[in-house]
């Protein structure tokens, strides 16, 4: 028993509920007891990865009822990389929300916090009807702070969300209720170890359940056809909140990875890969209707929030590949990904609020101050973002491409990874000329120390997004130690008999 | 060799800095970087003359087979002797050229970060890395490209050599992979001696396409060429740096690089050479049509590097020799008269040369070098350009002999070559003769002394190898030549004079033929400005990358309507298929093997009761208070199964759960617009009808399926464990708060998260309630009669009674923490709906959130209690006491956890309550005492 594993979801609970205890100090105390709360369990996060990094699959027990009674939490190595990125994108967030936009509504940080509450919580548990629990908090928390701040944009694009997230939970019930019923289990190392023994009588029923779950999870992940809730909820938020919510798809790309690698994978008896005829089809339709709307953006914000919908398309075409190197190569790119979008939906804020009344339109036109600056840094992200040498999103489309190398479907990956990649170039070299080359210069100190006399009195601002930036950098200078672990990270989810006798105790002959 | 490298990439922001010290500082920085990097490249120059092949590596991502690894050998080292040498000619150039008011430090760090892209491609030992560095020279190239941004040409021709050469570049990562999967390796030593292997691979031609893109688009080979002349709204040096010497020759790079591993199959001739061919003809001719100074060198360009290719193209070592020679000659003559026109630009301002004629009295030291250095384009003798056009010739006439219609060939080149000479002549005469300047914007002088140094070294070095090759040029080729093929170099010989022979007829036919069409030149243009709007690439290009943005456009909006119908329609229409197909795909029954139970009227009538009331809810959903109150029926029918199935908790729970939604419901349904939205489409209404049978269908299948199967759980456990383990008797209330107690605080918080959520946004929110109902009428003004209010507070000390009853006998008997919750809710609105929020307010706290936290601390810090006994998080104890009177009763830890669970449930209700009931009292009058409650 390690508490450690607990930790990183009980401490956002408790910052959230002495957040709302303190709701008459000032702002400023909860700004910084809730980027101390993050930055803590940063720390965390980042203690459970040096734990989990030889291969050690760590698990807790609630209540101390054992499995697969009670309730078990599991850091293994995914679990961990998941709660590092959340929580250090989060610190980002938190630390761009405090210049202001969390003051323009009620409770940010106590949403905030129970956000991550969720997000840790749906990452750490091994326990099916826990994670529909935590998909709840994440919804609710996620509602809240979509209108933050309000305007009836921002309320329409968060009520589609809201109103499709019910229909979903709605299903994630009838699909667990299923499971339990034929399994009769909710832990889901246990329901893992009961599929080798599922008779053909029930196997179309359990099938069935999958199914539904994936259908629930790639709601959540935005896959095709499920995903046009996406793009109105997330460009009519306030910046701090679309920046953290480049995390939410991925918990339903983690959700069908672990559905994919853990119930339904390799020894998964009559239903071993049952995802794998619908994964990689939707991925890649996903990738370039996301990328269509890139492309046909009209807004810059409207465009990043379809490159998060293009890069849930790529990074499930990854682990759709089904092999230790695609895994590998998704989990390299979900890191990736992630940052650098919410590093644009930083920026994309940044440059909206200089346009005035443009906003965000991608018209020509307009004074904008510190062009050079913005510029500089958007054209960092596009390039990122687009998947352009030399940076991370370059590498990890590249291992992707390596990794469908023998994959039958090796053409179409090669074309729409190829394909959608050049759209981004085109598209995001039309929108950063037409943002930066054609404004007006507007009150700008003359000559040539505009750089520094930018960087001085922006930092603040623009510190979080070049933190991102750095981190994407990050995973550049070092690929080869991310890739290491991420191949560690493949492997082992793909011997899903390390997760069960961890959570479970060695298989016996009979079974459980 | 990444020292060298290190220091170009870092050179680049300290030109940028430096810039703030005077732009001349910039200049000065930018070459002293570049000297550095040169004698650094010398140091390492003995090693490759003694035929070493130095390879420096670093492991980067050695699981990927990514390292990090450079090569010199002697064509990596002629490349960059070239862009060193090159490049600081340039700097030095620009320094000159760049009027005030254009940003140094931004230019000359583009330049570097360009410069050090470039030795980057050319210094690369693995081809990924390699592409890496591709891809730089593709972004860097469009940053100088648009240097000038507020010009629309600019940024238009940026964007275009981005588009086009990042797509190449992309084409050739697709490549790049499959060449590394071929041979198992992205290291050049290995896959230039894999040459067979890779030749005889069923990827080979895919391999090669994708590989071949990436170099015809850099290359501008046709039909991928259009982008060169675009890019010519560049600043000048630029062009003559990357668009002439450097970013273009890229592409003939890789041909040569890869030579020994793609080169010698019927594909590559084919590609390779038809490309080049077609290339250097459409290059020449259209470059003799060119007005614009440096429009007909970018032709002229294109024409070359059409040459260079279809030397590659031809495949025989000796012809791949001639085009190495070929880049060296190029790199040189084309760079100077890049320069010369940018000097010409610069001191007229024109480029057109139809308007600039007879500056041959204004400035007769550029002219001289000018003329001289396009004789070199030329291909006139006793210059650089003779040499290579003459060993292209040969090995055009040679490579003839094996073809069938062999003698198109040279007969095709030849033409060319003539084009070559008339365009070259055109340069020549137009600017330097031809009568006198028309209507310039400048009157042209020479220009400043350092301007044309580079010029003129330029030029020297055309005369230099053109008349003594054997001992400027030859050991550099050779060297260059051994490092490309990999083998022995084919014997060739640079003399001037090899004697009479075909190529030489070709030479003369070339000259003479130039001369005689420039002088019959004026039909030829007549015909060619009837057509010219035709033959243009770029509104092609624009309306095809119009065409797909707009199509892309198109597409988004049709699919993303904003319709939350067709969201929801899309959704329950994919879990349908989703769930069917799940059970189709094996054979198992529908019904399972359990025996059904004996149907009784009640179950019956009550199944029948809530099918009707679900069906009418929907039939009737305009009406919404009718609406509400069916729904209260169907939850009031779902308790009542809950009782049947004895359930009494959960009879409980739903029963209260009912009364206190459809209280918030009627506060909210108040605010709802009384406008009726207009009936959906038949379309749509037939589209729902069919998705909610089979959706409602599937659910009753699932249901029906799962209940017909024997029941296997891990409930037994539950039933065996809950006293125990848990302590209580109320297995239902013992897994709430204990066995499941994580997902209970999950639930709460959920709770709370939903209040904090209405909160928020209800606050600032102002919302118009009616004033009259449907038919018009007046609301009642008799707001809160007084019948219910004496009523409702007598009730309330009996209902928190009973609440507190229900909360304590929970861990054994039906109830608990939840319930309670929701009875002592009730219980409260109750108050606030007879008495009105101002009233209830002034007598009961009305600030929820601290009981919300509460509550919510109270459930976690009981679950952290137990880390202080060393157990886990949530862990449970209980002991019996015994009190005088009560007797002996029993105490658990997880009752402070449902304490937990009532405190958020209450506080939860009640600040949704109180404030949509503000907002209600708000909207009714004017905003009296509703004082600060929040």
């Amino acid at each position: 028993m390690n508490h450690l594993v607990v930790a990183p979801v009980l401490l956002p609970l408790l910052a959230a509920i002495g957040l709302l205890l303190m709701r008459p100090l000032p702002l400023g105390v909860r700004r910084a007891l809730s980027a101390g709360a993050v930055a803590a369990q940063a720390a965390l996060a980042v203690m459970l990865l040096a734990a989990t990094r030889d291969g050690t699959i760590m698990t807790y027990a609630l209540g101390d009822w054992p499995a697969p009674f009670g309730i078990i939490l599991v850091a293994d190595a995914l679990a961990a990389w998941m709660v590092v990125i959340t929580t250090v994108l989060a610190l980002t967030a938190v630390l761009y929300a405090s210049r202001g936009d969390d003051g323009s509504g009620r409770h940010f940080h106590v949403l905030f916090q129970l956000q991550l509450f969720g997000l840790n919580g749906a990452f750490l548990t091994g326990d099916l009807f826990n994670l529909f629990v935590f998909f709840e908090i994440l919804l609710l928390a996620s509602y809240g702070l979509l209108l933050h701040g309000g305007g009836p944009l921002r309320t329409r694009g968060g009520l589609h969300f809201v109103v499709l997230n019910l229909a979903g939970s709605t299903l994630f019930l009838f699909a667990v209720g299923t499971l339990y019923g034929v399994l009769g289990t909710l832990n889901m190392a246990h329901l893992a170890r009961r599929m080798a023994s599922v008779g053909p009588d029930d196997a179309g029923l359990v099938q069935a359940a999958g199914l539904l779950l994936f259908g629930v999870f790639a709601l959540k992940a935005a896959l095709l056809p499920v995903y046009l809730w996406l793009p109105r909820a997330y460009a009519h938020t306030s910046a701090p909140v679309a920046a953290l919510f480049a995390i939410m798809t991925k918990v339903g790309a983690y959700s069908i990875l672990r559905l994919d690698t853990l119930i339904f994978g390799a020894a998964g008896g009559a239903s071993a890969h049952l995802l794998a005829p619908w994964l990689l089809p939707l991925a890649l339709a996903t990738a370039v209707v996301g990328m269509l709307g890139v492309a046909g953006g009209t807004l810059l914000r409207r465009q990043v929030a379809y490159l998060v919908v293009a890069s849930v398309g790529f990074l499930l075409t990854a682990v759709g590949l089904g092999s230790v190197e695609g895994i590998a190569a998704g989990l390299y790119y979900l890191p990736h990904s992630t940052f650098a979008a919410a590093a644009l939906f930083l920026l994309a804020d940044s440059i909206a609020s200089r346009r005035g009344a443009l906003a965000d339109h991608l018209v020509p036109g307009g004074a904008m101050s510190d062009p050079r600056l913005l510029g500089a840094l958007f054209l960092v992200a596009a390039v990122l973002i687009a998947g352009l040498p030399p940076l991370s999103g370059f590498v990890g489309k590249f291992l992707i491409l390596q990794a469908a190398l023998g994959h039958p479907a090796l053409p179409w990956v090669m074309a729409v990874l190829l394909g959608t990649s050049l759209l981004a170039v085109i598209a995001l070299a039309r929108s950063g000329s037409v943002l930066f080359y054609r404004a007006e210069l507007v009150a700008a100190p003359p000559g040539e120390d505009q750089g520094r006399g930018a960087m001085g009195r922006l930092g603040r601002e623009l510190a979080p997004a070049v933190a991102l930036l750095l981190l994407c950098g990050a995973l550049v200078a070092w690929a080869g130690a991310a890739h290491e672990h991420t191949h560690g990270m493949a492997l082992q989810l793909m011997n899903p008999e390390l997760y069960m006798e961890a959570v479970l105790g060695p298989a016996s002959r009979s079974g459980p | 060799m990444l020292l060298l490298i290190l220091t170009v990439f870092v050179g680049a922001p300290l030109a940028a800095w430096v810039a703030r010290f005077g732009r001349i500082q910039s200049a000065w920085a930018a070459g002293l970087v570049t000297i550095v990097a040169v004698l650094q490249l010398i140091t390492l120059m003995p090693a490759v003359f003694e035929g070493e092949t130095l390879i420096h590596q670093w492991d980067w991502m050695p699981r990927a087979g990514l390292n990090l690894s450079f090569r010199l050998d002697g064509l990596g080292l002629l490349f960059a002797l070239l862009i060193l040498g090159i490049g600081l000619l340039v700097i030095l150039y620009a320094r000159y050229y760049l009027a005030a008011r254009d940003c140094m430090g931004r230019f000359y760090a583009y330049l570097l970060l360009f410069m050090g892209a470039m030795l980057g491609i050319v210094l690369s030992e693995n081809i990924i890395q390699l592409l890496v560095f591709w891809e730089l020279t593709s972004l860097t190239s469009f940053l100088l490209i648009s240097y000038w941004q507020e010009r629309a040409d600019a940024r238009q021709g940026a964007r275009m050599a981005l588009a086009v050469t990042g797509a190449g570049g992309l084409a050739m990562l697709g490549g790049f992979v499959l060449l590394g999967h071929i041979v198992g390796s992205y290291e050049l030593s290995v896959i230039l001696q894999s040459g067979d292997v890779i030749r005889a691979h069923p990827l080979y031609l895919p391999t090669l396409v994708l590989i071949l893109l990436g170099a015809f688009t850099k290359s501008a080979q046709f039909p991928f060429h259009f982008w060169l002349p675009n890019a010519m709204s560049a600043p000048t040096p630029v062009s003559a740096y990357l668009h002439s010497a450097t970013m273009v020759k890229a592409g003939v790079f890789l041909l040569a690089r890869l030579f020994p591993a793609l080169s010698g199959t019927p594909e590559w001739s084919a590609l390779v050479g038809g490309a080049g061919l077609a290339t250097l003809l459409v290059g020449a001719v259209f470059a003799l049509f060119k007005h614009d100074l440096k429009g007909l060198l970018a032709y002229s360009t294109i024409s070359h590097l059409g040459l260079i290719t279809l030397l590659f193209g031809i495949g025989t070592p000796l012809a791949a020799v001639a085009g190495v020679f070929h880049i060296i000659n190029h790199a040189i003559f084309k760079a100077s008269l890049f320069m010369a026109a940018g000097i010409i630009d610069h001191e007229t301002g024109s480029r057109d040369m139809r308007r600039i004629n007879g500056l041959w009295k204004y400035m007769p030291h550029t002219a001289m070098l000018a003329m001289v250095a396009a004789a070199a384009m030329a291909g006139v003798p006793l210059l650089n350009g003779f040499l290579s056009k003459e060993m292209f010739f040969a090995e055009a006439v040679s490579a003839s002999t094996h073809l069938r219609l062999g003698w198109l060939l040279p007969a095709t080149v030849t033409v060319a070559g003539v084009f070559a000479v008339a365009y070259s002549f055109r340069f020549i005469h137009d600017v330097f003769f031809n009568g006198e300047p028309v209507d310039l914007p400048k009157s042209p002088h020479e220009p400043p002394r350092w301007m044309k140094v580079p010029v003129e070294m330029l030029v020297a070095l055309c005369l230099l190898v053109g008349i003594l090759p054997a001992l400027t040029v030859e050991p550099l080729l050779t060297l260059a030549s051994s490092g490309m093929l990999n083998q022995p170099v084919p014997d060739f010989d640079l003399a001037l004079w090899h004697g009479f022979n075909i190529a030489l007829a070709m030479s003369v036919v070339a000259l003479v033929g130039g001369g005689l069409l420039y002088v019959a030149r004026q039909p030829l243009f007549e015909l060619h400005d009837r057509f010219e709007h035709r033959l243009q690439a770029k509104p092609l290009f624009d309306r095809t990358i119009g065409g797909v943005l707009g199509a892309a456009g198109a597409i988004t909006r049709a699919l993303d309507t904003g319709s939350l119908q067709r969201l929801v329609a899309l959704f329950v229409a994919f879990a349908a298929v989703l769930g069917i197909s799940g059970f189709v795909a094996s054979d198992s029954p529908l019904t399972g093997p359990r025996d059904l139970l004996p149907v009784d009227g009640i179950s019956l009538l009550a199944a029948g009761g809530l099918a009707a009331a679900a069906l009418a809810t929907v039939i009737m959903h305009r009406q919404r208070l009718v609406s509400l109150i069916l729904i209260g029926v169907v939850g009031l029918v779902v308790s009542l199964v809950f009782v049947k199935f004895s359930a009494p908790d959960l009879a409980l729970t739903q029963l209260s759960v009912e009364v206190v939604t459809i209280v918030l419901l009627l506060l909210a349904l108040y605010f709802l617009p009384r406008r009726q939205q207009p009936d959906s489409h038949p379309g749509h209404r037939a589209r729902d009808v069919v998705l909610s049978v089979v959706a409602g269908g599937g659910v009753a299948a699932l249901a029906w399926a799962v209940l017909t199967r024997p029941y296997d759980t891990i409930a037994d456990f539950f039933l065996a464990n809950s006293v125990p383990g848990g302590g209580g008797t109320n297995v239902v209330n013992v897994i709430l708060v204990d066995f499941r107690g994580y997902d209970t605080l999950g639930e709460i918080t959920v709770l709370a998260l939903a209040a904090l959520g209405i909160f928020a946004m209800l606050e600032g929110l102002h919302l118009k309630g009616p004033t009259r109902d449907d038919e018009g009428r007046p609301w009642s003004p008799d707001m809160h009669p007084p019948v219910m209010a004496s009523l409702t507070r007598l009730l309330l000390p009996l209902a928190l009674l009973v609440s507190a009853f229900i909360f304590l006998r929970g861990h054994n008997q039906p109830g608990g923490g939840f319930i309670a919750g929701l009875v002592t809710a009730v219980a409260l609105i109750m108050q606030y709906l007879a008495n009105g929020v101002a009233w209830t307010q002034s007598r009961l706290p009305a600030n929820m959130h601290p009981v919300l936290a509460m509550g919510l601390l109270v459930a976690t810090l009981t679950g952290l209690a137990s880390w202080l006994f060393g157990h886990p998080f949530l862990t449970s104890t209980y002991t019996y006491l015994y009190w005088p009177l009560v007797g002996k009763f029993e105490v658990a830890s997880a009752m402070v956890f449902d304490l937990g669970v009532y405190l958020v449930v209450v506080g939860a209700t009640l600040l949704i309550l109180i404030h949509l009931g503000l907002m209600h009292s708000a909207s009714h009058q004017a905003p009296a005492d509703t004082g600060d409650y929040r």
